[in-house]
């Protein structure tokens, strides 16, 4: 088995008196795509906050091949070589698509710039099917487009490792078969996903392996199917058989 | 390069050549005129070069502006001409670096409120030193250099700022500023070191605006804090920006032309009443044209072509 990418250990973060994430440890290693599910409030997103350092842990580790990031600032985490996606989808509203991937290829640990950044952010686009609209204006596009192109400037900082925070939340059936799809496509790359999401049929499709949070706390760890089949996960999202 | 894009330098160099002879065609009224749309034309581009992408709405304006005067009446007898523009430049971009890094990390509301406290600040600290140390209010400023200088000076700097302004959105740095202005938490996870990129551009910005006041001061021969540290100037800089469209470098331009001429009818037919009837053009213009005067003309250039593409 090799060395993990991301690792995880006591992962901790307190919002007053309620503890949003307790003590959560967690690995993925370079190639996996490891999903991160829970019911809604148990602490998947502020995971990954921290873990891109959009909020700073309490306690607990936060290591990328080794290297400690839970005291780097958010720009730091970037270009050592992680990339996101946000849960309420941001894209750059004064800018054209073009503009947005550029934005993802200028500053990271490879930065691109000029001739080269345009010629990449075309491939990128073309990449997630947007090549027709490089210089259409952001606000212009529709949801599942905006998904798209936030996808693109995340690939642009070419991260080691993916965030995706209910990247396929949202669409309608036919457009989440085309964003399954492009998962899909991300694995054959190669590319290590760590992944917030609800949607099962994508989970039990993408992941090879999942964790379980409820409350704060890991519940379950495991493939798709033993954790969706652990009495615990079905109590987490259903309540008791009795109640 | 483009022979568009040299058709375009070359017809702007010709027209700062043209510039450059006012000072000759004009009578003394004319000039100080063009002296006054020179010196705001520098300072609104000025606080468009930080403020327009950012979207951080300044009021330190006369801060460093009046700085850049007192400089100058503290130093302006002692010392060759070139080198207190200089060390005007070095204060301005000291004491810019130090503001950017304690207050840039405020945002929205919390950042105009600062700027404007910071002006009040620096003129009560101006006023308490004349009063407790020098004991004399006032200052005279003796330097010998005629108008038209000031006027050369002035529009050599506004070229300078407008060169270094299209340098700068050519540049990775006007990129970062762009993204954090639509949206500051993308810009950190896409690798932007915001604090540094507002920082070093805030500190440019400020430093010219306090090489404007530095250039300003022979025009006064007398300053006193209330003078070089007026508020009023800060919201103008704010108004006349706002009015030529913050979203283009040249926009600025635009605003100020009509609105120094504006002001200067207000204080001659109506000097009682001038801060009442600038509140009201502000009102106005934030009201009908928010997106300035550029903006109208792009927008109704937009609309044009979509006709043109219909038909």
């Amino acid at each position: 088995m090799s060395a993990p990418l991301l690792s995880i250990s006591g992962l901790t973060r307190r919002f007053g008196g309620l503890v949003a994430v307790d003590g959560v440890a967690l690995e993925v290693r370079p190639g996996e795509i490891v999903g991160l599910l829970g019911p809604n409030g148990s602490g998947k997103t502020t995971v990954l906050n921290l873990i891109s350092g959009a909020l700073k842990s309490d306690a607990g580790s936060i290591r990328l091949r080794g290297r400690p990031l839970e005291k780097l600032p958010a720009f730091k985490i970037a270009r050592e070589g992680v990339a996101r996606t946000f849960q309420l989808v941001r894209v750059l509203g004064s800018m054209t698509c073009k503009e947005n991937v550029i934005a993802g290829l200028a500053f990271g640990a490879k930065s691109r710039w000029g001739k080269e950044a345009d010629l990449a952010a075309q491939e990128l686009l073309a990449r997630v099917g947007l090549a027709e609209r490089a210089d259409v204006m952001t606000s212009e596009l529709t949801y599942i487009d905006q998904k798209r192109l936030e996808l693109a400037r995340a690939l642009a900082m070419q991260p080691e490792l993916l965030l995706l925070d209910e990247w396929l939340a949202g669409l309608n059936p036919t457009e989440l078969q085309v964003g399954i799809e492009l998962i899909h496509s991300l694995r054959a790359e190669g590319r290590t996903i760590l992944m917030v999401e609800h949607v099962m049929d994508a989970i039990r499709s993408l992941c090879d392996r999942c964790y379980v949070m409820n409350a704060g706390k890991k519940i379950a760890d495991g493939t798709p199917k033993d954790v969706l089949a652990d009495p615990e996960v079905i109590r987490a999202y259903l309540g008791d058989a009795d109640a | 390069m483009s022979v568009r894009n040299l058709a375009i330098l070359a017809a702007l160099a010709a027209g700062v050549v043209l510039l450059a002879f006012v000072p000759s065609v004009t009578n003394g009224y004319q000039l100080s005129l063009a002296i006054n749309i020179m010196s705001y034309t520098v300072l609104a581009t000025a606080w468009t070069l930080f403020s327009g992408p950012t979207r951080y709405v300044s009021l330190a304006t006369v801060a460093f502006f009046g700085i850049g005067a007192y400089t100058v009446a503290v130093l302006g007898e002692e010392l060759a001409w070139p080198l207190v523009l200089l060390i005007a430049f070095v204060i301005g971009f000291g004491l810019s670096l130090l503001v950017g890094l304690s207050t840039l990390r405020l945002s929205g509301v919390y950042f105009v409120i600062f700027t404007f406290g910071l002006a009040e600040l620096v003129r009560q600290l101006v006023t308490w030193y004349e009063v407790n140390v020098t004991r004399t209010l006032g200052r005279y400023v003796f330097v010998d250099i005629t108008t038209a200088q000031i006027y050369w000076q002035l529009l050599a700097l506004a070229v300078i700022v407008l060169l270094s302004g299209w340098l700068i959105q050519r540049s990775k740095l006007g990129l970062a500023l762009r993204v954090i202005g639509d949206d500051e938490a993308v810009a950190r996870h896409v690798g932007i070191n915001t604090t540094m990129a507002k920082v070093v551009l805030f500190a440019f910005s400020a430093s010219f605006m306090t090489l404007a006041g530095a250039i300003m001061a022979p025009r006064w021969t007398y300053i006193d804090p209330a003078i070089a540290f007026n508020p009023v100037v800060s919201f103008q800089v704010l108004i006349m920006a706002l009015l030529g469209g913050v979203h283009r470098l040249y926009g600025p331009i635009f605003g100020v032309i009509p609105l120094v001429m504006l002001f200067e009818i207000l204080l001659a037919k109506f000097p009682n009443h001038f801060s009442i009837l600038v509140g009201i053009a502000f009102l106005l213009i934030v009201y009908a044209i928010p997106r300035g005067i550029v903006g109208l003309i792009e927008g109704a250039q937009l609309s044009l072509s979509r006709k043109g593409a219909k038909a």
